[in-house]
C-alpha cells in the first residue's frame, strides 16, 4: 500500500511538472512583448533593457523556467496585467465560491443521476430504460450556457422562483448548481447504470435473492454498495469536468469564482490570470485523480499492484 | 459472385492506397481481403444498425442538418448578413418569430433562421476538421504507443497522462485568446485537446490485438512492424475508430459552440450557433427566442452524433448491448 502510494504521489509531481511547463510555454505564444507593455510606447531603448533584466527575461530560457517554477512552489503565480494585483491572492478569494457550486453540482448530479442509473439498470432492454438513456444522452448533448440560459428565463425571470444571478444564499446556488448537475449527470447516470448492470450479474445477488431479500433490497444495499465505489472514483476522475462547466456556468450566472475568474481575464487577455487558473485547475485534476485512486486502492486491493 | 463484385469494387477504390505505401503487388491481394471482409461485417453492422430507432432518428437529425448546411444558399429566404430596417421594432429590439421572420431577428435585425442555416456550415466545418484532424493523431499514436511499446510507447502514454491533467476548456481557452481565432485556428485547437481520448482507447485495443496468435504468425513470416500496422491491426481498429469519430464530432460541435459562446470562437460576422447565443445574451430575457432556437440546435445536432455513435458500437458488437 505505501509502496503505491508512494509511487502514484511521484507520478503525479511529473505530471504537474509537466503541466507547468506547457503552462509556461503558453508565454511564448503571445505576440506581444511582456516587456513593451509594461514600458509603453515612448519607452526608451534603456528603460526596455533595465526592465527585461529586471524580469529576468535576459536570461537563457531554461534559467527563466527555473525561476518561475521556484515562484511556483512558493506559491507565487505572478501578478495580473490588469486587475494589478496577486494571481494567487485572486484566486485563493474566489475559490470558496468555486468550491462550493462544485458540491452542490455534484449533490444535483447524483440525485439526478442515481435514481434515473438505478431505474434504469433494473428495467434493462425494457421501455423505461431506453427512455431514461434517450434522456441522459439529451443531457449530455445539451450544451451547458443553453440549459443555464434557459433555466434562468422559466424559473428566475417567469416563474420568479430564485433571483436572477449573484451569489450568497442557497436560493442562488441552485440554479448554477442544477445547470451542472444536469448535463454531467448525462454520463453518470449511464455509469451508474452499466456499474449496476454488471454488479446485478454477480453470484451473490443471486444467492441474497434466493434468501429471499426483498428486491428493493437487493438493489438497494447488495448492488449498490460494490456498484457505487467506481462511481465515487469516477467524480475524482472527473474534477476536470467541473472545472471545465464552471468556467461557463459561472459566466452565465454571474457566480464569482474562479471560473468567471478566467472568463474575465479572457476578454482581457489577462494570460497570467489565465495560466493560474489552468494550473489551480489542473493541480484540482491530478489531486482528484490520486484521491480516486486511494478509494479505489483502498476498496479493490488488487488494483495496488499495477 | 457476391464476394468477386466486391473485390471488384474495392480494387477500383482502394488500389492506390497499398502501392503508395510499400510499392510491392503482393499488398494488393492482402489488402483487398482485409477490405473485402470489412465490407461484409459492414453490411451485417448496417442491418443491425437499421433495426435501431433511436440512432436512425440520430442519423436523420445529422442528414437534415448537413443537407441544410450544404444547400444553405438555397433553403434560406434572405442573406445571412443582411439587416433588414423592417427587423427591428421602432425602439430597436430584435422581432419574435413572425410571418417575415420565420423564427424571428437577432440584435442587427438579420433573420434568425437564415443565420441558424449558415451557422450550420460553421459547426459541420469544425465539427469534421477538427474531429479528424483529433482522431488521425490519436489514433497514430495509439497505435504506436500500443505496437512498438518501450520508451516510445511509454513516452507516448505518459504525455497523454498530461493531457488528461488539462482541463481541456482552460487550455483551449488559453490558446484561443492568446492566438487569434478564425475558423481553422478554432479547429486546430479543439483538435489539439481532443485526441487524448482517442489516443487511449486505440492504444488499449492495439495493445490486446498485439498480443494475439495471428500478430505472432505475421512477426514469424517476416512481416516489417509497418506491414503489421497497416495491414493486420488497422482493420481490427476500425469499428473502435468509426465510433469514436461518430461520438467526437458531438463533442467537438459542444466545445466549438462553447468556445464561441465565451466569445474566443469562431468571430463575427461568421454566423455560428454558440457565437448568436454569445452576442444576444444580454438581451436574452426580452428575447429568448435567441437563445432558445440556436440552443436546439446545438442540442439536437449533438444528440445525432452522439446516437448514431452508440447505435453504431452496440450493431458493431452485439455481445455488448446495453453495457456501456
Amino acid at each position: 500500500m505505501f509502496l503505491f502510494l508512494a509511487r502514484r504521489l511521484f507520478q503525479s509531481v511529473l505530471i504537474l511538472l509537466g503541466v507547468s511547463m506547457i503552462t509556461y510555454g503558453l508565454l511564448f505564444l503571445i505576440p506581444a512583448d511582456p516587456v513593451r507593455m509594461i514600458a509603453g510606447r515612448s519607452a526608451t531603448a534603456e528603460t526596455v533593457a533595465s526592465i527585461r533584466a529586471q524580469l529576468g527575461l535576459d536570461q537563457p530560457v531554461p534559467i527563466q523556467y527555473l525561476r518561475y517554477l521556484g515562484s511556483l512552489l512558493q506559491g507565487d503565480l505572478g501578478r495580473s496585467y490588469v486587475q494589478k494585483a496577486e494571481v494567487s491572492e485572486l484566486i485563493v478569494s474566489r475559490l470558496p465560491a468555486t468550491l462550493q457550486l462544485m458540491f452542490a453540482a455534484i449533490f444535483f448530479q447524483l440525485l439526478i443521476g442515481l435514481p434515473a442509473g438505478i431505474i434504469a439498470s433494473v428495467r434493462r432492454n425494457r421501455k423505461s430504460d431506453r427512455i431514461l438513456m434517450i434522456l441522459s444522452f439529451i443531457g449530455v448533448s445539451a450544451p451547458q450556457f443553453v440549459v443555464g440560459l434557459l433555466l434562468l428565463y422559466f424559473f428566475a425571470y417567469v416563474l420568479g422562483i430564485f433571483p436572477l444571478g449573484g451569489y450568497g444564499t442557497i436560493a442562488h446556488i441552485v440554479l448554477p448548481a442544477l445547470t451542472l448537475g444536469i448535463t454531467i449527470a448525462g454520463w453518470y447516470s449511464r455509469m451508474i447504470r452499466s456499474s449496476m448492470v454488471n454488479v446485478l450479474r454477480k453470484d451473490y445477488i443471486r444467492t441474497a435473492r434466493a434468501k429471499g431479500v426483498r428486491e428493493t433490497r437487493v438493489v438497494l444495499v447488495h448492488a449498490l454498495r460494490n456498484a457505487i465505489l467506481p462511481i465515487i472514483a469516477m467524480i475524482g476522475i472527473d474534477i476536470g469536468l467541473y472545472m471545465q462547466g464552471v468556467v461557463v456556468v459561472e459566466s452565465v450566472f454571474g457566480w464569482p469564482g474562479i471560473g468567471q475568474l478566467a472568463w474575465l481575464a479572457i476578454q482581457r487577455l489577462d494570460i497570467p490570470i489565465i495560466m493560474g487558473v489552468t494550473l489551480v485547475a489542473a493541480v484540482g485534476i491530478v489531486v482528484g485523480n490520486l484521491l480516486a485512486d486511494i478509494v479505489t486502492s483502498i476498496v479493490d486491493p488488487r488494483v495496488r499492484r499495477l | 459472385m457476391v464476394y468477386l463484385n466486391q473485390t471488384a469494387y474495392s480494387k477500383k477504390t482502394y488500389h492506390f492506397l497499398p502501392k503508395i505505401l510499400f510499392g510491392y503487388p503482393s499488398c494488393v491481394t492482402t489488402a483487398l481481403v482485409y477490405i473485402s471482409s470489412t465490407q461484409i461485417k459492414m453490411n451485417e453492422t448496417w442491418k443491425r444498425f437499421k433495426r435501431d430507432k433511436v440512432a436512425l432518428f440520430g442519423g436523420t437529425v445529422i442528414v437534415i442538418v448537413v443537407t441544410a448546411a450544404l444547400l444553405a444558399p438555397w433553403v434560406t429566404p434572405y442573406d445571412p448578413h443582411e439587416q433588414f430596417f423592417d427587423g427591428l421594432t421602432l425602439e430597436g429590439a430584435p422581432l419574435p418569430p413572425n410571418k417575415r421572420f420565420p423564427l424571428g431577428t437577432d440584435l442587427l435585425g438579420r433573420d434568425l433562421y437564415t443565420r441558424l442555416v449558415y451557422g450550420a456550415r460553421t459547426s459541420l466545418i469544425i465539427g469534421i476538421a477538427a474531429n479528424a484532424a483529433a482522431v488521425l493523431v490519436g489514433t497514430l499514436l495509439g497505435i504506436i504507443a500500443g505496437y512498438l511499446g518501450g520508451w516510445v510507447g511509454n513516452a507516448i502514454m505518459r504525455f497523454t497522462d498530461l493531457m488528461m491533467a488539462f482541463p481541456a476548456l482552460l487550455l483551449a481557452i488559453a490558446l484561443a485568446s492568446i492566438l487569434t481565432p478564425s475558423l481553422w485556428i478554432v479547429a486546430m485547437v479543439i483538435a489539439l485537446v481532443n485526441w487524448v481520448q482517442t489516443a487511449r482507447v486505440i492504444y488499449t485495443q492495439t495493445l490486446s490485438i498485439a498480443e494475439q496468435e495471428f500478430i505472432q504468425a505475421a512477426r514469424a513470416l517476416g512481416a516489417t512492424p509497418i506491414r503489421i500496422l497497416w495491414v493486420h491491426i488497422l482493420p481490427h481498429l476500425i469499428p473502435h475508430i468509426t465510433v469514436w469519430a461518430t461520438l467526437g464530432i458531438s463533442v467537438t460541435v459542444l466545445f466549438e459552440a462553447t468556445l464561441s459562446f465565451l466569445g474566443i470562437g469562431v468571430q463575427p460576422p461568421t454566423p455560428s450557433w454558440g457565437g448568436i447565443i454569445f452576442e444576444s445574451q444580454s438581451y436574452f430575457l426580452t428575447a429568448p427566442w435567441l437563445v432558445i432556437f440556436p440552443g436546439i440546435s446545438i442540442l439536437l445536432f449533438a444528440l445525432g452524433f452522439n446516437l448514431v455513435g452508440d447505435g453504431l458500437r452496440d450493431a458493431m458488437d452485439p455481445t455488448q448491448r446495453g453495457r456501456n
